[in-house]
């Protein structure tokens, strides 16, 4: 995208020399208040919104010089409410493009029927209507109809807005899958700043006017943003969310201070000299029941156990995790599984503690070295 | 003297069952000219309610035309155009045909209107033409108001047809404007009567239309 501007006849600019490089196969994201012109600039890609001035080549082509049906049926398109034809069964809308490109009737069903599996929507559902699919199911629908014809490109303008928090994030994480097994060049709109930092590989931070405020990736976004603007759409927040790109992999685990639940007397008194003011009490599996206090026996009933909040999957889950853990749990410790439950160690708030500002260090390095090698990069492109 | 009375007179009087004075004959002129004014009217009114609908543009010029077109009294219209043009159809259709032309223009054009944006902003955005916007998408998703707007034009032409009779043609009207001038209210009564079940009979024609054209998707949001 090469200083895309879009004036209306009114005068109002709603995109204002807008230059960008999608990477391929990666999630971008367009992210900013409303009104910032993320929508419009996502609508000229497809030619919905003509371009006043400047260029949008997709794969070095022009988009201005693809007959525009052409245009559109090479790339799959997801809005808000889905957008599903309500006169039309599931299947014959997510076969809507193929059909446009004159496959055969069959040829479409079968491709309908294996987009519903890879979207997650039983195959008992193709002869349904849109109105008897709930709000979640229709938004899978609506991205199984936008992969039908197998387009490289997939725009997607506010696509999971308007269904609720729990069904978004499942839908985020289906999005992930797909773009992982499929790996398509997504170009992602949403005013939702944790959206854009989950999906995104990179994002365009948006602000009024049409402008581009930053354009990095997520970490980058938000332990280093642009300006002021920037930073305040991030929210107070960042800091903890920034820990999400941490991994808890080199945690400390302690575990001294684990202790199964027919633990013999010597055993526990062992274990409380470890220094941990409090004792895990394990199942004979090895699954975590609750804390005990000192000096109490780990004998004692499950109810007289403190709760241990929930645990975090040690070095899959971030140090975001792991410290939401440990505030949670009424001790201050935060308890480590591995993926099956079973109690891999603790650690404290303060070994966290220590363990984020390592990982900052690392990350001032790695910033350091990571602008080195692109200054180097670029140097060789002025070569090249 | 009891309408009841007036009805059961008419209706098994053997007299009004044959000829060309019969129930049948009259009652499938009546359907003919209803028919003819129907498919006319439908013709002028459902293309331009489309377009104009699916561009946005000519809202206006359209209402006023409808409420212009909705202001002329059949009747008068009639017997101004008998006086002009003469004995013929002519005088009958003009009439119908105006009357019908506002119902399904004004409804066709707010039924593509009203479609819900997100479903043609996403069969543009995949690259449907838009005569295929239109056919397939708007105009299924509007049919249950396009419909409606020709039941109610279908009904008043259906009554208003009765005015056929007054120069000189047949159809159910002229039970009404015989037995007025002979003073037969049994006439009158059935004539009356006749009338009203065939415009409830068109209801049911439109409710089964309705039942086949409109796609079960779009029928339960309607």
């Amino acid at each position: 995208m090469d200083s895309v501007t879009k004036r209306y006849p009114d005068g109002t600019v709603a995109v204002d020399g807008l230059s960008l490089e999608i990477p391929d196969r990666t999630i971008t994201v367009l992210v900013g208040p409303s009104g910032c012109g993320k929508t419009t600039t996502l609508r000229m890609i497809n030619r919905m919104v003509e371009p006043s001035e400047g260029t949008i080549l997709v794969d070095g082509v022009d988009v201005q010089k693809q007959p525009v049906n052409t245009l559109r049926r090479s790339m799959g398109y997801v809005i808000q409410n889905a957008g599903l034809f309500q006169h039309r069964t599931i299947a014959d809308n997510i076969a809507t493009v193929p059909r446009l490109l004159g496959w055969s009737k069959q040829k479409a069903r079968a491709r309908a029927e294996e987009l519903m599996e890879r979207v997650g929507l039983d195959a008992s559902l193709a002869k349904r209507y849109p109105y008897q699919l709930s709000g979640g199911q229709q938004q899978r629908v609506g991205v199984a109809r936008a992969l039908a014809a197998d387009p490289p490109v997939l725009l997607m303008d506010e696509p999971f807005s308007a269904v609720d928090p729990v069904v978004r994030k499942g839908l985020q994480e289906e999005l992930l899958r797909i773009q992982g097994e499929l790996g398509k060049t997504i170009i992602f709109v949403t005013h939702d700043i944790d959206e854009a930092i989950r999906l995104g590989t990179k994002v365009a931070v948006m602000r009024a006017g049409g402008r581009l405020a930053q354009f990095a990736e997520p970490a980058e976004l938000l332990s280093a943003p642009a300006d002021a603007f920037v930073e305040d759409f991030l929210g107070a927040d960042r800091g903890i969310r920034r820990l999400s790109f941490f991994p808890s992999e080199g945690l400390e685990l302690l575990t001294g201070p684990v202790v199964a639940v027919g633990a013999t007397a010597e055993q526990t008194a062992a274990r409380e000299a470890s220094g941990a003011p409090y004792l895990l009490v394990t199942d004979g599996g090895g699954k975590p029941l609750g804390w005990s206090e000192p000096g109490s026996l780990p004998g004692a009933a499950a109810e007289e156990l403190l709760p241990y909040g929930r645990p975090f999957v040690a070095g899959q889950d971030s140090l975001r995790v792991a410290l939401d853990c440990a505030v949670l749990s009424p001790t201050g410790w935060a308890v480590a599984v591995d993926g099956t439950g079973r109690v891999v160690g603790v650690v404290s708030q303060e070994t966290i503690g220590e363990a984020i500002r390592g990982a900052h260090a690392a990350g001032r390095k790695a910033d350091v070295a990571g602008r080195k090698t692109d200054t180097e990069g670029r140097k060789a492109d002025v070569a090249g | 003297m009891n309408v009841l009375n007036f009805v059961n007179a008419f209706f098994s009087d053997s007299a009004h069952w044959h000829g060309y004075d019969g129930i049948p004959t009259r009652l499938w002129e009546h359907i003919q000219y209803s028919l003819l004014a129907l498919v006319i009217a439908a013709a002028i009114g459902l293309p331009v309610g489309l377009v104009t609908g699916h561009t946005g543009r000519g809202g206006n010029t359209l209402a006023f035309i409808a409420t212009a077109a909705r202001a002329l009294p059949s009747f008068g219209l009639l017997v101004l155009l008998f006086v002009l043009i003469g004995l013929g159809m002519l005088p009958v259709m003009i009439p119908l045909v105006v009357l019908a032309v506002p119902p399904i223009l004004v409804t066709t054009y707010e039924a593509v209107r009203s479609v819900d944006p997100s479903p043609v902003d996403a069969a543009r955005g995949m690259g449907m033409p838009e005569s295929r916007v239109l056919f397939q998408v708007e105009l299924p998703e509007a049919l249950p108001l396009i419909l409606g707007g020709l039941r109610s034009a279908a009904i008043q032409i259906v009554s208003t047809a009765t005015i056929a009779a007054y120069v000189s043609f047949g159809g159910l009207g002229r039970y009404i404007v015989d037995g007025l001038y002979q003073r037969d209210y049994e006439k009158v009564v059935g004539g009356a009567m006749l009338t009203a079940l065939l415009a409830l009979a068109t209801l049911a024609v439109f409710w089964a239309v309705s039942r086949v054209a409109v796609s079960r998707g779009v029928r339960r949001s309607a």
